[in-house]
């Protein structure tokens, strides 16, 4: 019937007092190890905007309640991504009065947002300090007590997911927390998360369930089902092989506030030099005419 | 049903609940139907999340349900969709009922029976022809024929008469067909305002995913509870799921989804007024029940399980009062109180506002948020003269008389209010140990984790506590009526510096155990009707079945490889079973209806039943068994081996309820007390005949189509706070996530007042009006009703003014209106008016 794993007959009483060895196996059939890639595949399509995984986040992390306000936009009060919000449920009204739904939210879109553990990273890249590192389960850290404050891994992220905090002054941003996968616990949003529409794994395991769910639902007359972040697709272009943490969505990612190609601005550094030296070069030759015609 | 068995569903429709947003852990399950093929349906006013998940949403105009569903009843009989081999063998579809017995269809709303001047039936004319079916709850009498508990006697001489051909006029299918005959498509349309193609595509849908091979199932929750009419919408399920055999069978049923923590825990061992544990009737003072015995005779069915009656409520005496229940005494029988009539939440919140009652107890309850008619509640309480709130923080209850609505408005002031309150800090869930018993009947165990802080202590310690000061301060009174604390039992052991009563004691009593030596019982089979066994809830027998065996504490679910019922996790009453009557999955043979749906089989050659669950049926007795009626039978004895239904005096599903309800043996559509249009069904019949109204100045209701109060209203809960708010409102993480109260408006509405998202608006009744802000919104949708546009507003009920997340409150819009079964009130459909703009408030409140 539902799905339980064998090892959960080892724990038959009801009181836990102590860490479940590889708990993370238990819950998400997955074993933490170093040197694996670790990362999110967030399915939209199973997503009930309930934000647990908001809650879960903010619990275990530590991170203030900082904006009480009623946005008027859907049930979003959150709004977005921040230093102090590291998981964001987006909330997106389309035709709700359609009574037949396309099948797996078509009319009232759902989508946990997070940092997207990008591979390569251009946070990373730009941190001149060291701060940003990636970590022995292939996500991306910032680590605060390094951080210089400079802000340059800000502009850099294409999805605006780091950001600065005004008390320290520091970046920062969801750790797919490392610290629970250094004890063997799924991070909390995927834990919490009751209906597995966020699913914690092994990168390249999550890639091939999102091939074959997306596949499933094309199968099963979502048209619009499409993957965000895998090798090759949306999400995984400008210099970005893939996103650690990939989604499955059921319309354009701009629908969802995702850039539909973001890129990495080292990409963007041998042209960008090229057409500056081009310009400097241009300028050189145009001052010199003139310059040169006046005498 | 078990909420886990939801995954098993082909069809799945959850009508009466925003599962996804209140249930979010159960509505896993729809989710994993969904993956394996299942339609999920929601039919709801308003789009929500559920609705976001469903493969159809069919919009409804708030509290026209019945009219659906009877829809759905007469579209299965006209077009012969239902499951005739197992609805003919189960159910009482073929029973003959009394001559006299009229329809509502055909009486213009109104069955027969009706007393004008009592407001209420006579049910002589419901019954099975020539005979009277008893109830588990007999309240009939009251309104009935005085030989009625005699006439009951007669299903111990033989089953009610049947006519299987089903042509005899006044069989239940007859009269089914007579009473939905108007129920059609188009007049479907024309009172809910669903398109008519909608509702049979849901009507297609669940025909189809019902039958030998597939099973469907529907989950509602307080969205068919809280109306005039709702104890009938739940019925009207309860008839679908008998037509189409999705009774007893994996995925099929009525998951009836509970809203606050252990609230199903709290109806089987209840907060009711009018029921003792184990759903045993509270001995009520208008009955001719003076004595143990009359008690026992008007009380005790004479057939099927409930027979067994007497050992449940003498070993509930034994665990009440222990050696003070002794044969001479009626086991303490005469220490009940007896009730005078109703004494639910509503005529109390009347009586407090009369000054009928002194004191109050507020315990896991914050009426002032939750309570319909909060301005009336408020005045209810400055009126008492003390009031106990047991709560973890100052609540709107306990904060009433001096940051109320009304002192703001200068009704009442702190000076004059004589009220004493006091404020009791509570323990949490994890502060304390205990079982909480979930939707499915799961009674799970948890430990606690840590002590609550300063002076809180658990609920059990108060009440523990506060009885054994009133045994102290009555220990030497002679006066009668301090008898029965002087009898009570109250030996649990203490635990600990703060003498913390033994949770686990008291789980021992609940499951029973003998007296005096005080062996624990395995089942409810080991129980006596003789003084020799204790047991605080018959229904809980197994939860604690040996010395040391806390089987709620048990954690083991089955291996991956199934079967999936997972009997060793916890205790789901009764004696560990996990889908009731599951009898029913085999046909009248003992034969599964398909391998698919298979959970209970007769072998034949082992002479027994066999399944992966617990067998809810009598052991070992086979399906050919007959009662012999060349004489009397009695309990099990007149149960054949081919009927299911073994709580049932005739162990059958009851299609037509002849005994038990107050408004009718069929669901029948009736307009919500306050409404808009005119009863499009049954014009003759507007509302509920029996709906409880309280015709008072402060409890004033709205007149139909009122132009004061053209739209409807309806309230609702958010996955981000619960119930009365405070254990989330004053939690940061949560705050932020619904930081503020709304209503959510159809942009037709709002641009025909120019209203603009997260303006002010003022939504009005003749009780009272509030402030809040707009959320305009096409997930609500004005609906064409007879010809007039009607527009629905939701408010969320939640907010009051205490915590981070604030807001005027829902509730002191709504009336004191009650279901006539349940005295539930009527909060999900009324109507209000609504304008742009703030409510002007006196200076000193706005400064």
């Amino acid at each position: 019937m539902t799905e339980v794993h064998a090892r959960a007959q080892e724990h038959t009483p009801s009181e836990f007092n102590r860490m479940i060895p590889d708990e993370s196996e238990l819950t998400a059939g997955v074993r933490i190890e170093p040197g694996r890639s670790y990362g999110f595949f967030t399915d939209t399509t199973l997503c009930i905007g309930c934000k647990a995984c908001e809650v879960a986040c903010k619990e275990w992390n530590a991170l203030p309640a900082d904006d009480v306000r009623l946005s008027g936009m859907s049930y979003d009060n959150t709004r977005r991504l921040s230093s102090t919000t590291w998981r964001h449920v987006a909330f997106i009204e389309k035709e709700v009065r359609d009574n037949t739904q396309q099948a797996l939210q078509s009319s009232w879109l759902m989508m946990s947002d997070v940092c997207k553990h990008c591979s390569p990273a251009p946070c990373l890249e730009a941190c001149p300090t060291g701060a940003i590192f990636r970590t022995e389960f292939d996500t991306v850290v910032v680590q605060q007590d390094i951080c210089n404050g400079c802000g340059y891994c800000v502009p850099a992220c294409p999805f605006g997911v780091v950001a600065m905090d005004d008390n320290d002054g520091k970046a920062h941003k969801c750790t797919l927390c490392y610290d629970r996968m250094k004890g063997g616990l799924e991070p909390a949003c995927a834990k919490s998360c009751p209906t597995d529409s966020i699913q914690f794994g092994e990168v390249e395991a999550l890639q091939t369930r999102a091939e074959t769910r997306v596949q499933e639902l094309r199968d099963r007359g979502v048209a619009g089902a499409r993957l965000y972040g895998t090798p090759g697709a949306e999400g995984a272009t400008g210099g970005i092989r893939h996103l650690n943490a990939s989604f499955l969505l059921v319309d354009r990612p701009e629908v969802y506030n995702l850039p539909a190609a973001p890129s990495r601005p080292a990409e963007r550094i041998a042209p960008a030099l090229g057409s500056g030296l081009v310009a400097v070069a241009g300028l050189a030759l145009a001052a010199f005419a003139l310059l040169g015609r006046r005498r | 049903m078990a909420q886990w068995d939801v995954a098993n569903s082909d069809c799945i429709i959850v009508m009466g609940s925003n599962m996804a947003e209140n249930h979010p852990i159960a509505f896993r399950f729809v989710l994993q139907a969904k993956e394996r093929g299942a339609t999920v349906i929601h039919v709801d006013p308003r789009f929500t999340r559920t609705s976001a998940l469903a493969d159809i949403h069919a919009p409804i105009r708030a509290g026209t349900d019945i009219a659906f569903l009877g829809g759905i009843i007469r579209h299965l009989l006209e077009n012969d969709l239902w499951f005739r081999d197992w609805a003919l063998a189960y159910t009482n579809i073929a029973e003959i009922i009394e001559p006299g017995f009229q329809d509502a269809g055909s009486g213009g709303g109104k069955f027969s029976g009706w007393n004008d001047e009592k407001r209420g039936y006579q049910f002589d004319t419901w019954q099975p022809e020539g005979m009277a079916m008893a109830s588990a709850i007999s309240e009939h009498y009251l309104n009935t024929a005085e030989n009625f508990s005699s006439m009951t006697h007669k299903l111990a001489e033989h089953p009610p008469p049947e006519d299987r051909s089903l042509r005899h006029p006044m069989c239940v299918y007859q009269i089914l067909k007579r009473q939905y005959a108007a129920y059609t498509p188009e007049m479907v349309a024309k009172t809910t305002g669903c398109p008519q193609e909608t509702f049979l595509k849901v009507c297609e849908a669940l025909a189809r995913n019902s039958g030998r091979e597939r099973t469907g199932a529907f989950c509602y929750a307080v969205g068919w509870t809280h109306h005039s009419t709702g104890v009938q919408m739940i019925r009207a399920a309860a008839l679908i799921q008998g037509l189409l055999g999705n009774v007893g069978r994996p995925g099929g049923g009525i998951l009836a989804l509970r809203g606050h923590t252990s609230i199903q825990g709290s109806t089987d061992i209840p907060t009711l007024y009018n029921l003792m544990p184990g759903y045993i009737p509270h001995p009520n003072a208008q009955k001719p029940e003076t004595s143990l015995k009359d008690y026992l005779e008007h009380e005790t069915v004479p057939t099927g399980w409930w027979h067994n009656f007497p050992k449940y409520i003498v070993s509930l005496l034994k665990a009440w009062y222990g050696d003070a229940a002794t044969g001479q005494n009626e086991f303490g029988f005469q220490l009940l109180p007896k009730i005078m009539g109703d004494h639910s939440q509503l005529p109390m919140t009347m009586a407090m506002a009369d000054g009928t009652i002194r004191g109050m107890f507020m315990l896991g309850q914050n009426p002032i948020i939750g309570g319909s008619n909060s301005d009336t509640v408020q005045r209810g309480l400055a009126k008492l003269e003390w009031l106990v709130v047991r709560d973890m923080v100052e609540t709107e209850t306990a904060s009433f008389w001096h940051k109320g609505r009304l002192v703001e408005r200068g009704e009442l002031s702190p000076d004059k209010v004589a009220t004493e309150v006091f404020l009791m800090p509570a323990e949490l869930g994890p502060e304390k140990e205990g079982t909480v018993t979930n939707t499915h009947r799961l009674v799970q165990w948890h430990d606690k984790a840590v002590d609550g802080p300063g002076d809180s202590r658990s609920e059990l310690w108060f009440v523990y506590h506060l009885g054994r000061r009133l045994k102290q301060l009555y220990a030497g009174s002679t006066d009668p009526q301090d008898a029965p604390i002087q009898a009570v039992t109250l030996d649990y052991r203490e635990k600990g510096a703060r003498r913390e009563p033994s949770a686990e004691d008291v789980l021992r009593e609940i499951n029973g155990y003998t007296w005096p030596d005080r062996k624990q019982v395995a089942a409810f089979t080991e129980l006596k009707d003789d003084g020799s066994t204790a047991c605080g809830c018959w229904l809980y027998s197994g939860a604690w079945p040996k010395q040391d065996h806390n089987q709620a504490r048990s954690r083991v679910p089955d291996p991956p490889q199934g079967p999936g019922t997972h009997l060793g996790w916890a205790f789901a009453w009764p004696a560990n079973r996990r889908t009731l009557y599951n009898r029913a999955s085999a046909d009248p043979e003992g034969k599964p209806w398909s391998e698919r749906k298979k959970l209970v089989w007769w072998d034949a050659e082992k002479k027994d039943w066999n399944s992966p669950d617990a067998l809810d049926f009598e052991p070992h007795k086979p399906p050919g068994y007959r009662p012999d009626w060349s004489h009397p039978n009695e309990g099990m004895d007149a149960i054949s081996g081919a009927n299911p239904f073994i709580m049932m005096a005739d162990g059958k599903a009851a299609l037509f309820v002849s005994s038990g309800l107050k408004d009718g043996p069929l669901p029948t559509h009736y307009e919500p007390v306050e409404s808009p249009v005119r009863n499009p069904v049954h014009p003759a019949t507007q509302t509920n005949p029996g709906a409880k109204t309280w015709g008072r100045p402060d409890n004033p209701l709205h007149e139909v189509g009122d132009p004061r109060f053209p739209h409807v209203l309806t309230t609702y809960r958010l996955t981000e706070h619960h119930s009365g708010g405070i254990p989330t409102r004053l939690v940061p993480h949560l705050a932020e996530l619904q930081p503020e109260g709304f209503a959510e408006i159809p942009p037709e509405l709002a641009s025909a007042l120019g209203i603009a998202n997260l303006d002010w608006v003022v939504l009005s009744t003749a009780r009272g009006e509030v402030e809040t802000r707009a959320l305009v919104t096409e997930r609500l949708r004005p609906f064409e009703i007879a010809g007039r546009r009607i527009h629905q507003i939701g408010m969320p009920w939640h907010f009051g003014w205490v915590g981070y997340a604030t807001g005027d409150i829902a509730n002191a819009l709504t009336a004191v209106v009650g279901d006539p079964n349940t005295s539930m009130h009527e909060n999900k459909a009324l109507t209000c008016a609504l304008r742009k703009g703030r409510i002007p408030r006196p200076p000193e409140a706005a400064e």
